[in-house]
């Protein structure tokens, strides 16, 4: 049976700004650009706008200091902060309060000036009472830890954890957006200094400045518009503690129940996908969620990302546009995924555009693998 | 202990040198970190018992640092013979040679002058 929301949204517009390094401007400048090139991009402006769908790193309220910074006074905000995830969460929030007829315009959008922000690194995170005494450094040592497992379980090895940066820097090579677009070779990537032990400098993504935005509107008025729409056939999430040390099992994530709901709603499977983004906050990141969104068995993750398997010409595109490792990563990330995999199917992606794409996946991950959002994302044959 | 929440009774114990954990009554789960609930069962049936000190390191990593500024040092997740789990760190011992299913014996001792749960290889 269809699931009732499946297609009632799209995304009409996309847009981003300052990526790389936006000197002189504040996270919220940034945010504002990249809303006004999605909403000038859906031929729509701020006034359009009765739905308001935004988180920042910083302030306790900042979806109402984005309403106040962009002069609207939207009926509908929503400012779930669950770390970058919150973004592909979004979709479904927006397409139900789209559906449910409390607005017309959602605009989901971010913005960060993590990197030239250097010094005053922000976050409005309190440190973990049971964990802060051992001084892990957050979050890469709760990233390793579970990179660390999945070694120990199932033979993982720092060379397959280096062929995932290694992809997505050669997918990078081709994107005159992404910040790092030099060569990088699995031995730059082994021999680069350790942080956090099994990850290096170069298993860690960058730290840039950069925003993104989306107008999504009701899936019956998704021909109105100037761009071809990307329909919402899927969203699900899944979360399994906030703490690292929480963690049920470390080498298993809330993606295996996210994708499972994304995919029962969309109606698809993972064969079907053409193109994949994951947040690729760490290298570990991509092979668990590879494997537990059903691309490969658990355990096989490792195997599977080897030898040029997701990079350009392999067998599944994932992070086309080069991902947090290489592309772009302020902050958070979970909006881009829904950006390049929107441009994907649209057919104007920055970097390598691949032919015929009709079905994406994107998907979020927030906190220390805590908090994972999937969504399956179509053009309009698919609907 | 009457006015006292599960957290304060954790570190109160921390600081008379005790490693307290709770132990679900209804389903009988060891449950860390100290709360009014019962994450597994929901019950709130929570008594505190004595930790064997015995446990195994789940997971670990070493955290790099320069040598000026103290250099590597091990944090770790360790599994309490009990059933639970908790951060820790595996001191007086090199942390690159901390290794997954290492048997380890916890202790209550400091870092920075504040009460930690710590291990230490166990005695064969």
């Amino acid at each position: 049976m269809t699931h009732e929301l499946r297609g009632k949204s799209a995304i009409a517009g996309l847009g981003h700004a300052g990526f790389g390094e936006a000197h002189g401007q504040t996270a919220y400048e940034i945010m504002a650009e990249a809303s006004l090139t999605a909403l000038a991009d859906a031929g729509l402006g701020l006034g359009d706008v009765d739905g308001l769908f935004c988180t920042m790193m910083e302030d306790s309220m900042p979806v109402l200091m984005a309403a106040e910074y962009l002069g609207i006074q939207p009926g509908v905000m929503e400012g779930t902060m669950f770390g970058g995830s919150s973004f592909v969460d979004y979709l479904g929030k927006a397409t139900m309060a789209l559906n449910a007829g409390l607005c017309d315009v959602a605009l989901i959008c971010y913005g960060s000036n993590q990197r030239t922000a250097a010094g005053r690194l922000v976050t409005a995170s309190r440190v973990p009472p049971y964990e802060g005494l051992y001084q892990p450094r957050y979050p890469v040592s709760a990233y390793a830890m579970a990179a660390a497992r999945h070694m120990y379980e199932y033979g993982t090895t720092r060379e397959q954890l280096a062929d995932v940066a290694v992809a997505a820097r050669a997918w990078a090579r081709h994107n005159p957006e992404a910040f790092e677009r030099g060569e990088l070779t699995r031995e730059d990537v082994l021999n680069a200094r350790m942080i956090s032990d099994p990850l290096g400098v170069r298993d860690c993504c960058l730290v840039t400045d950069g925003g993104g935005a989306l107008v999504l509107v009701r899936g019956e008025r998704a021909g109105d518009f100037p761009n071809a729409p990307v329909h919402v056939l899927g969203v699900g999430a899944g979360s399994t503690h906030r703490q690292i040390s929480q963690m049920p099992d470390f080498t298993t994530t809330g993606a295996r129940e996210s994708g499972k709901r994304a995919f029962e709603m969309a109606g698809v499977g993972p064969g079907d996908i053409d193109v994949v983004e994951l947040y690729d906050a760490f290298t570990i990141n991509t092979i668990l969620f590879l494997e537990d969104l059903g691309f490969c068995a658990k355990g096989d993750g490792g195997a599977f990302v080897a030898d040029g398997r997701i990079a350009p010409g392999g067998a599944l595109p994932v992070n086309t546009n080069g991902g947090g490792l290489s592309c772009v990563h302020p902050g958070m990330y979970g909006i881009f995924t829904i950006i390049e995999a929107a441009r994907q199917i649209r057919g104007d992606a920055p970097g390598m555009q691949l032919d015929g794409v009709e079905l994406a996946l994107a998907h979020g991950n927030g906190g220390v693998l805590s908090s994972q959002v999937t969504a399956i994302l179509g053009a309009a044959s698919t609907v | 202990m009457s006015q006292m929440g599960p957290d304060a009774t954790f570190r109160e114990g921390l600081e008379r040198g005790e490693i307290r954990l709770q132990k679900c009554r209804s389903c009988g789960q060891s449950v860390f970190f100290p709360r009014v609930a019962c994450p597994n069962c929901h019950g709130i049936d929570l008594d505190w018992q004595q930790v064997s000190g015995k446990g195994e390191v789940y997971t670990t990593t070493t955290v790099r640092r320069k040598p000026e500024r103290g250099g590597d040092y091990n944090v770790c997740m360790v599994e309490l013979a009990e059933g639970a789990r908790m951060m820790s760190r595996v001191t007086g011992f090199a942390p690159d040679l901390v290794a997954i299913g290492m048997a380890v014996t916890l202790f209550v001792g400091d870092i920075d002058d504040t009460a930690a749960v710590l291990c230490k290889p166990a005695e064969v």
